[in-house]
């Protein structure tokens, strides 16, 4: 029997990916740039290529319980990588804080948040977006920033509700909500705010958004997914991360 | 058991889809007319835009409607000029969404009815000396009536049935922009599958309900 060139081309490009390895990775919305840029200095590094979906955490919570192929998950809290590892869906032992991550209060127009985040206090805006508090920690810590300052009900029927932190941060970059709480990650470019307006917030007002990654039961006998949770461990990983705001 | 969150957004769908309806009907009969008539040759192209969201994913339709209503948009700056702020994450922002969303599902099934008319009624008519308005009031209309039962019927379920346009401009605020579809979808993300069962199930019933309703439009012929 003849084997074709194609034929024979696809079973080369086959064996190549076998040994090179591919990793599932579930992304906390809020660390979708780091992460991009992460998974291709791994690449470069290992030759493993990581498959990267984006979303908030307790949606990944939901569909890891219900068989999600992820090998890897990147949380924005610690208590979800907690619960899958007490439910029996993670590996023991896997767990670490891989970001500390910072909450903002931004606009896309420069001008409107000033550095101590007074437009909370006038109310001078129609929209306030906030990612689901239900399914998304930015969204909590978030409710917990106002409830400390006791602006929560003043400024609680202004809310818009975004599905995850990414779209929080859509919903204000289309102007459609004048400001809102984002990742300082989405809007930090090598340390610097390059957009809008935006107010930091202080740490103490909310508790410390703590963000841990752990191995998935399904990436246990995966050599590249192991190889992805030494890699983000990495000084070069840590410098990435410091890059867009995150502490550590 | 359903909470109060959760009838909340049944009534709020029910009043978008009924909103919707109406506008698509009063809206909806002259544009399906023109096109059943007209011989002109924007014909096609009217007919093609009226059907795009039938193949257009949903998404399309909320990031464009986000974009163009928001403050640097087309329609934003109407809106706004007009005093009436911004669309997005209001009602009046999801019952235009609604009526480009479900255009076709009311316009196609009028205009078939028109066109299946024919001409010979309204000659007749014409000759009995009926003003135009006349003849569509009392001839076309009545003729017409399966065609406009079945376009308020889909038109009102399609509307129920929406979700990726809502997802994407509501910003899912409780009684104003949280319909039933987003409020499963959110029940669902959060674990609380039984909440999502009660919304779920209704949901189907609704759906064959309202197609059986659409069979009985039919008339029981067999070939």
């Amino acid at each position: 029997m003849k084997t074709s060139a194609p034929v024979l081309s696809i079973a080369l490009l086959w064996s190549g990916s076998a040994l090179a390895g591919e990793v599932q990775v579930a992304v906390a919305a809020n660390f979708t740039a780091p992460a991009k840029q992460i998974a291709a200095d791994f690449e470069k590094k290992t030759g493993h290529k990581a498959i990267l979906s984006f979303g908030a955490t307790g949606k990944f919570h939901a569909q890891i319980k219900n068989g999600a192929p992820f090998e890897v998950l990147l949380a924005a809290d610690t208590t979800t990588p907690a619960r899958l590892e007490q439910e029996g869906d993670a590996v023991t032992g896997s767990r670490f804080t891989y970001a500390i991550g910072q909450l903002v209060l931004w606009s896309s127009k420069p001008g409107v948040v000033d550095d101590s985040g007074s437009v909370l206090k006038t109310g001078a805006f129609t929209h306030l977006a906030i990612a689901d508090p239900k399914l998304a920690p930015y969204g909590i810590a978030a409710l917990e920033t106002l409830a400390a300052l006791k602006y929560l009900e003043s400024v609680q029927s202004k809310f818009v509700q975004a599905e995850n932190i990414a779209q929080a941060h859509q919903f204000v970059a289309s102007g459609n909500a004048e400001v809102g709480f984002v990742a300082l990650s989405q809007v930090m470019k090598a340390g610097k705010i390059t957009d809008g307006s935006a107010w930091i917030v202080p740490a103490p007002l909310h508790q410390p958004i703590r963000q841990d990654a752990v191995l998935l039961d399904k990436g246990k006998t995966n050599a590249a997914a192991r190889a992805w949770m030494d890699h983000l461990k990495s000084d070069p990983a840590k410098t990435v991360i410091l890059s867009f705001g995150y502490t550590l | 058991m359903p909470d109060s969150a959760d009838l909340a957004a049944i009534r709020l769908t029910l009043e978008l889809a009924t909103v919707t309806t109406l506008l698509l009907l009063l809206f909806g009969t002259p544009l399906a007319w023109w096109l059943a008539r007209t011989h002109s040759r924007w014909k096609r192209t009217v007919g093609a835009l009226v059907a795009l969201p039938l193949v257009l994913p949903p998404t399309v339709l909320g990031f464009y409607l986000l974009i163009t209503m928001g403050p640097e948009g087309p329609i934003g700056r109407l809106t706004q000029a007009l005093g009436l702020g911004l669309l997005p994450f209001t009602f009046p922002g999801l019952v235009l969404a609604s009526f480009l969303y479900s255009l076709p599902f009311v316009v196609q099934p009028i205009q078939n009815a028109f066109e299946t008319m024919g001409h010979r009624p309204l000659e007749v008519a014409a000759t009995l000396r009926a003003s135009p308005l006349d003849t569509f009031f009392t001839v076309a209309i009545p003729l017409a009536r399966p065609g406009f039962l079945s376009a308020a019927i889909l038109g009102f379920a399609h509307t129920v049935g929406e979700f990726g346009v809502v997802l994407m401009m509501g910003g899912n605020i409780p009684g104003v922009t949280r319909v039933v579809s987003v409020q499963i979808y959110s029940h669902v993300e959060a674990m609380e599958y039984s909440h999502a069962h009660w919304l779920s199930g209704g949901m189907v019933v609704f759906a064959f309900v309202v197609l059986l309703a659409l069979q009985s439009q039919r008339p029981a012929r067999r070939s």
